[in-house]
């Protein structure tokens, strides 16, 4: 039985935006998207730390351990490997109607190391995971971001996703 | 939110120009087809070459083109030139922002604030490109779905 957590952000982090003028990056390669193997964790931990600024290893051995590996119906951890290493990663689910909706894939995170961005990494990921969502039965698929994270806010515009029908709401909980 | 009818121009002409970024045009050809002065268009044009998004064009034929990186340049980059699209926190500008319910509006308003800047932010040239090509797409599905069978000639 699925979990019944809401999804969180993807990325919650704070990250200025790229110059308009896009810098020398590292030339595309070949790359090649797959499931995550407890190899590539990592390079997965060293990528996101690099973005984020914060080491995160037993929260990135709990999320392997609950996207990876085989009989995680609805669940993809997936890697952009290009010549044995991981350039990024994308991680999400299915989810059966929670917040009132019907079936639908949830994207909770994606990250591509730096050098390698505006190459059509994170392009290749989200496509990657929409084909695993469309194999499972579903046709549409959601984020949730921080709405001053411009840069995947503008990564996933750019792939054509429109605001959704639902407004995010938290409050503070008294101690 | 409603725009300022120069921001609304500048967003049409730096989206015509986004259009076909390798061609300068006039702008008599985009004011006539937006319906607007000439001279009225020239002063946005003028003001979106100051801000390094266009570029004139001198001699026959001259004009303006696009000198922006279409996949950096937002909606917001824009939008900025020409208005405030949220003011801050407190500065509304009415009397009684200082009272308990101008405050808790305050708070609310600003909210809204936040979410309109997010989205227009996010919103780069080529995703407006990319979305307008759909709009267009979809709008030739739903005449072609409302065509009569018979025009295709097959029906007996």
């Amino acid at each position: 039985m699925r979990e019944a957590v809401p999804p969180t952000p993807a990325r919650p982090r704070q990250e200025k935006p790229p110059p308009r003028r896009s810098p020398v990056r590292q030339a595309p390669e070949v790359v090649a998207v797959r499931p995550a193997r407890r190899g590539d964790l990592d390079r997965v931990i060293a990528i996101d730390a690099a973005v984020t600024g914060l080491p995160k290893r037993s929260y990135w051995l709990s999320i392997y351990r609950r996207y990876s590996g085989a009989g995680r119906v609805g669940r993809y951890f997936l890697v952009a490997d290009s010549g044995g290493e991981v350039r990024g990663f994308i991680i999400g689910d299915v989810r059966d109607w929670e917040f009132g909706s019907p079936p639908c894939g949830w994207v909770f995170a994606i990250d591509v190391e730096p050098r390698f961005r505006v190459a059509g990494i994170g392009t290749r990921l989200l496509t990657a995971i929409c084909a695993n969502f469309r194999r499972a039965g579903v046709f549409k698929v959601r984020t949730i971001l921080a709405h001053d994270n411009t840069l995947i806010l503008s990564f996933f515009r750019s792939q054509g996703m429109m605001a959704a029908p639902f407004i995010p709401l938290e409050m503070d909980l008294e101690v | 939110m409603k725009l300022q009818k120069n921001t609304s121009l500048a967003l049409y002409s730096v989206l015509e120009f986004a259009a076909d970024p390798t061609r300068h045009f006039p702008a008599t050809e985009i004011a006539a087809k937006y319906g607007v002065s000439a001279h009225h268009l020239a002063k946005v044009l003028a003001a979106l070459a100051r801000a390094g998004i266009l570029e004139s064009v001198r001699g026959v034929g001259g004009g303006y083109r696009l000198v922006c990186n279409l996949r950096r340049l937002t909606l917001i980059d824009v939008i900025q030139i020409f208005e405030d699209p949220g003011l801050p926190d407190g500065e509304r500008g009415d009397s009684g922002e200082s009272t308990p319910v101008g405050r808790a509006l305050g708070v609310v308003l600003s909210e809204i604030d936040q979410m309109t800047k997010a989205t227009l932010a996010s919103i780069t040239l080529a995703t407006m490109l990319r979305l307008m090509a759909r709009q267009q797409k979809a709008g030739q599905d739903r005449v072609s779905r409302r065509r009569p069978r018979h025009a295709s000639g097959r029906n007996p």
